[in-house]
């Protein structure tokens, strides 16, 4: 079964609410990806015993000056700005490419070869009995998608999957969400959680995955909200109230729930909840 | 004319609620939301929308069922695995490449524009505002924001605005990277937690790759000390000057909650006068850049 945690807006709880659920369900076979390859957090709670770390490359053109005739085909053909070519130059900007490929195929003189680009890493690694997978975009490398991509390959079906997805609405959301039985969507009762919260809708939606709402900090803001969940009969799975000892925690990476039982115990009836409601 | 920058790295450390109130103290200014994923500021800053553009993205590939021929061809030469077995385009996974056209023997596929996203050109109490929103699932954020961007410079040229402030979006993907080109500041929101620093100190990495000044403000900074202290270290040992330190106050999350700009909402607070301390602050460090 694989559970994604989605938000919207950033900064709600997302890592907050995957970690603390991957925790309490130490009694199932756990695998924990971090999809938010931009800025990943889920290691700095789920410290991990790090066992492998790979590379991940795309595939970018090099163009054999001797070939090229400056003909400007891959530069006219390639939709993403990535070649561009002067009367005797031609210069390549790596971190723009897809990766398509159409730059080589529409080559006359067979001048393009495509050679691997190093975006990012794949860490692998062991925190008690849970497998931790998380990708790590290189910085100033723009395209996170290809690494959310990698990191998906590793999913082992057998385990209860827990996907950390990256904060916004478009493709690498698209992408970390994929394919999941079931989403949980982290918001916060403030017209800026709401606001999201209904474009994370939309989105979830649109993917046609059975998905529910987790309030964070439910006491500090209006009713808008519950009468938004109300209206569209979404499933409101979970309410935490803020709690100045959980900020406190948290801001020291320590997993809350190692400290608060109770909590705990709710994260363990989510689980069943959520269950369930994959199963219908 | 400058252009500053709000990032943050981490998401909801408050980047929304600085700019909005960065806006309301800056007389001649022009503000930009360009978190065109999750865009939040209009909610603080009540636009009132003059002027909306289409933008469209990726084309999308289209295949002509009674031209096709079956050949597999497209399939096999798609990298994105967007079309199916039966010849079918999935709109969320196609990147409007061309490949797919360019290797079809029946010349059958050809390519639509797709309707991305809207920007509007606004107008606030503050002055003018340019936003966009991204229709949810779509791709090419980093290009909205670019075209954002340059409607914003537009503007600001025929009013003459000293400032251009842009609202950014979390992380440093493409979005972020278009929202930091050609800036002349960045002013990095964060908060004394582990992952706050941890994601301060990617986003300081990648502005360095630009030719942009990057500034701190430590937001929720009593939530643990020793965090703002480590954070603080961090920008001393790298030469970045700290604007200022804002304590946790309900009454920030209140004006939030109003839908209010903090600036108006509780102008007389000591949160007001310590952001337009920041501000003023901001502004002397920067005179001679």
């Amino acid at each position: 079964m694989i559970i994604s945690i989605a938000s919207g807006k950033g900064g709600v709880g997302k890592t907050f609410v995957s970690t603390n659920l991957a925790l309490s369900i130490e009694e199932e076979n756990v695998q924990f990806l971090d999809c938010d390859v931009e800025e990943p957090n889920a290691h700095i709670f789920l410290k991990p015993q790090i066992e492998l770390i790979e590379p991940v490359n795309v595939l970018v053109p090099e163009v054999n000056e001797n070939k090229c005739t400056y003909c400007n085909k891959c530069s006219e053909f390639c939709a993403y700005n990535a070649i561009l070519v002067s009367p005797k130059k031609i210069v390549i900007f790596p971190e723009l490419c897809h990766s398509c490929g159409g730059c080589s195929l529409v080559c006359t003189v067979n001048a393009i070869k495509e050679i691997p680009f190093k975006i990012g890493n794949i860490y692998k690694g062991k925190y008690q009995n849970i497998d931790l997978i998380y990708g790590e975009l290189d910085v100033t490398r723009p395209l996170a998608v290809p690494i959310i991509k990698e990191v998906k390959k590793r999913i082992d079906k057998e385990k209860i999957v827990i996907v950390d997805c990256p904060p916004g609405a478009s493709c690498p959301v698209i992408e970390s969400v994929k394919g999941s039985d079931f989403v949980i969507l982290v918001t916060e009762p403030t017209p800026f959680g709401l606001h999201d919260l209904k474009i994370a809708v939309d989105v979830i939606s649109g993917l046609k995955i059975p998905f529910g709402v987790i309030i964070n900090r439910s006491d500090i803001g209006n009713k808008d909200l519950w009468d938004f969940l109300e209206r569209k009969n979404i499933t409101l799975l979970l309410e935490i109230p803020f709690n100045r000892r959980i900020a406190e925690f948290y801001s020291n990476g320590i997993p809350v729930i190692s400290y608060m039982p109770n909590l705990k115990e709710k994260f363990k009836i989510l689980f069943e909840k959520i269950k369930m409601m994959v199963k219908k | 004319m400058k252009q500053v920058v709000i990032l943050s790295g981490k998401g909801g450390t408050g980047k929304t609620s600085l700019a909005a109130a960065f806006a309301a103290i800056e007389k001649n200014c022009i503000v930009v939301d360009c978190d065109v994923d999750a865009p939040d500021l209009h909610i603080l800053m009540k636009p009132k929308v003059i002027k909306t553009k289409d933008f469209y993205g990726l084309k999308l590939a289209s295949i002509d069922k009674n031209k096709c021929v079956q050949c597999g061809s497209c399939i096999n030469n798609c990298r994105f695995e967007a079309i199916s077995d039966d010849y079918i385009v999935d709109p969320v996974s196609c990147e409007g490449c061309g490949v797919c056209s360019l290797v079809c023997p029946a010349n059958a596929i050809t390519y639509i524009d797709k309707k991305a996203g809207e920007i509007y050109i606004s107008e606030t109490k503050y002055g003018p505002m340019v936003h966009a929103l991204l229709i949810p699932g779509e791709e090419n954020s980093g290009k909205l924001v670019t075209m954002t961007r340059f409607s914003a410079n537009m503007v600001a040229y025929e009013e003459k605005k000293d400032f251009i402030i842009i609202d950014g979006a979390p992380g440093i993907g493409c979005p972020v990277i278009s929202s930091v080109s050609n800036t002349n500041f960045a002013i990095v929101i964060t908060e004394p937690t582990e992952s706050g620093l941890h994601d301060l100190k990617r986003v300081i990495e990648l502005i360095d790759n630009f030719n942009s000044k990057p500034f701190v403000i430590i937001n929720k900074f009593d939530i643990n000390n020793e965090k703002t202290l480590e954070i603080k270290n961090y920008c001393e040992s790298k030469n970045i000057s700290v604007l200022g330190e804002i304590p946790f106050d309900i009454i920030f999350i209140k004006a939030m909650l109003e839908g209010a700009n903090i600036i108006d909402y509780s102008p007389e607070s000591e949160i007001s006068l310590l952001i337009r301390k920041i501000w003023s602050k901001f502004k002397k460090l920067t005179e001679k850049n």
